[in-house]
């Protein structure tokens, strides 16, 4: 049982889930963004691989990822900074990206590397279901590697069924037809999907993103799932932040209870 | 030209969607039920008699076509051997993407989409969808880098004349692989209304194929058109300009199996490879994602995607089609580059020689002419991709007019 299974197994419900971009807003706050996050109450965390071209991104995400390589973060410098995070904490780290990194990087030696340095799963939204199913579902378990697959309003129920049984840890619940970071209200249409996927009682359990940036989003989403994924919303207060600690409190606590501790 | 194909042959699309290594939908979960259907159906649509009529009719009495294969006499002594251009710049809008555009609006509407997007570069893409969009009555919308936009501005004046909606793309390098991103984003937002047309033989399966096959109507044609002019359908070399390669695609496709027919993909080499300013993915890129298929690109070691340079704002992009990826790997095609002013001086040769001013990116191709060896009874084609008044400002500023 790696940690992101043994948080699932522990925890059922109100799971927050925060996404950062790794070098953002400066490159070397990756261990400090975490230990904060986990001592705010963050219950687990996904490092976002900064990308030249990330296709899934709104703004809010890609200016942060363009500032993140401006900083000069590099995979194998992201490795060396949670290799040392890891050392301090226990919270499940998982990493987000695009595909072209680890193949670039070299599939295997991806994998491995995630494992020595304590990556628990991966998020790679532009993998293909078919070609991780053929070339590399067994490479990402020899190396105890969770692989998250994002199901949306449109996906048809019978892929549902199929990437959830390709997927190991939880389902990516999105929320919305769209990029990363567009802030509205919950839809009426998206509860109904919401209670949907609840009913399709899935091997996985469920988290919602892309949306997700307020008590009242977050709790509406934890209603009817096991918790939720925030990303842009956290990055753009770590936008305004000038002291990272109490920004990350202050969001956590506004995500949590409603309001700023 | 547009059957499935039963026997699978070495150059085509496997049923998965690769051509060798090279392909498949790489694409997110939101983009999958659009693209999947797609899949599912563009064979079927296209074969239909419906749509082959309507798609034959209009490029007959409304592209033009077929366009002429012109025997270049002048060009054909300068080189000593036999020159043919084939005239994809006589077509309406001055290039081949409208064969494209019109086969894909006709599918969008099969579709039942409404919506239409759209990327471009040079502007010739965006020009030939908003065309086609003003013909059926349907909402256009193109992204285009700010770079560009700048760049190409007759072009964006065309498109807006045309009812379209132009979108600066601002991030990234601004110009057609941001483009690009932006069309891809604004199809996730809207994935029941839209339909995407890429101009390119680019982006996940089955877009590259599907555009191969609607820009095949040009082998198609000189085919019977050399079998007229020279007795023998098969031309020794074909050349054309490679970017995304949909010109190159639709200039091969019917030769692909041929292996006696030369084939000649020209890169834009911009200041020149060595400089770090230049578009020529084939001998700079390596494996890797870019906009939806596995195919070569220009990154760095940690996988970031280069931005790459050309002077003609078609060919900079720092990806090729994954047929084209193909096909120089495994040796079928031969890759040659043509920096930026070996083209604007091939252009100028062209204009002087033959009356005709070509698009930039096709100057491309004619620059290799220099840096080939032909024998006398050759029969080599040029595939003329679009004409040069969107360029004259380049031209103003090079020839210094």
């Amino acid at each position: 049982m790696n940690r992101i299974q043994k948080l699932f197994a522990d925890k059922k419900k109100d799971i927050c889930n925060i996404y950062f971009t790794a070098g953002f807003p400066n490159l070397n706050d990756t261990e400090n963004i975490i230990l904060n996050l986990e001592k705010a109450g963050a219950d687990m965390v996904e490092i976002g691989m900064p990308y030249s071209d990330p296709l899934a991104d709104g703004e809010t995400i890609q200016k942060s990822g363009a500032v993140a390589l401006k900083n000069g973060m590099t995979l194998p410098l992201l490795f060396e900074q949670i290799k040392s995070t890891r050392q301090k904490t226990e919270i499940p780290m998982i990493m987000m990206g695009y595909f072209n990194q680890v193949m670039q990087y070299g599939e295997e030696a991806f994998f491995k590397k995630c494992q020595e340095v304590g990556i628990d799963g991966l998020i790679l939204p532009d993998l293909p279901a078919a070609i991780y199913e053929a070339d590399y579902q067994e490479l990402m378990q020899k190396y105890d590697l969770n692989n998250i697959f994002l199901i949306t309003p449109q996906t048809p129920e019978e892929r549902m069924i199929y990437l959830d049984s390709l997927s190991s840890g939880f389902l990516y619940l999105v929320a919305d037809a769209s990029v990363t970071g567009k802030q509205k209200d919950i839809s009426n249409n998206q509860i109904t999907y919401f209670k949907r996927m609840k009913d399709m009682n899935f091997k996985n359990p469920r988290l919602i993103g892309f949306g997700i940036a307020d008590h009242h989003s977050f709790s509406t989403a934890c209603e009817y799932s096991n918790g939720a994924i925030i990303g842009s919303a956290f990055i753009r207060a770590l936008e305004k932040s000038n002291n990272l600690e109490e920004t990350i409190f202050d969001f956590i606590g506004m995500i949590k209870k409603g309001s700023y501790v | 030209m547009l059957e499935p194909n039963i026997d699978q042959k070495k150059f085509d699309v496997d049923q998965q969607g690769f051509y060798g290594e090279f392909g498949g939908a790489f694409i997110p979960e939101m983009l999958y039920p659009n693209v999947e259907y797609l899949r599912k159906h563009y064979l079927e649509i296209m074969s239909e008699s419906s749509f082959q009529n309507e798609f034959r009719a209009l490029l007959k009495d409304y592209v033009g076509r077929p366009s002429p294969l012109y025997f270049a006499k002048k060009l054909s002594k300068e080189y000593r051997t036999k020159i043919y251009l084939k005239r994809e710049d006589l077509n309406h809008t001055g290039a081949h993407k409208i064969n494209n555009t019109i086969g894909q609006i006709l599918m969008a509407k099969r579709l039942w989409k409404n919506r239409i997007i759209a990327e471009t570069g040079a502007g010739q893409h965006g020009v030939a969808t908003a065309t086609v969009c003003a013909l059926a009555g349907l909402e256009c919308i193109v992204f285009m880098g700010e770079v560009d936009i700048k760049r190409q501005a007759p072009n964006v004046a065309r498109m807006r004349m045309l009812g379209a909606k132009v979108v600066p793309a601002k991030s990234g390098s601004k110009t057609l692989k941001d483009a690009t991103n932006e069309a891809i984003r604004d199809w996730i937002n809207h994935p029941n209304d839209t339909h995407y047309i890429i101009g390119s033989v680019v982006g996940p399966h089955p877009y590259p194929d599907m555009v191969a096959r609607f820009q095949s109507v040009i082998s198609e044609e000189m085919k019977w058109q050399l079998k007229e002019q020279t007795g023998n359908e098969n031309p020794n070399t074909i050349i054309a300009c490679v970017g995304g390669g949909s010109n190159a695609a639709g200039a091969f496709y019917h030769y692909l199996e041929n292996e006696e027919v030369k084939l000649v993909a020209v890169e834009a080499a911009g200041l020149g490879n060595e400089t770090g300013h230049s578009a020529a993915t084939s001998v700079l890129g390596s494996k890797g994602v870019l906009h939806g298929s596995r195919t070569l690109l220009m990154q760095t070691s940690d996988g970031q995607v280069i931005e790459p340079y050309s002077i003609s704002a078609g060919l900079d992009y720092p990806g090729i089609g994954p047929m084209h990826a193909h096909l120089i790997r495994s040796g079928r095609a031969e890759v040659f580059g043509a920096t930026d002013e070996e083209a604007l001086l091939a252009a100028r040769k062209l204009a002087m020689m033959e009356g005709i001013i070509p698009a930039l990116e096709s100057a491309h191709a004619f620059a290799v002419l220099d840096k080939m060896t032909f024998t006398e009874n050759e029969i080599v084609v040029v595939n003329l991709s679009g004409r040069g008044d969107k360029d004259l400002a380049t031209f103003t500023d090079f020839f210094k007019f």
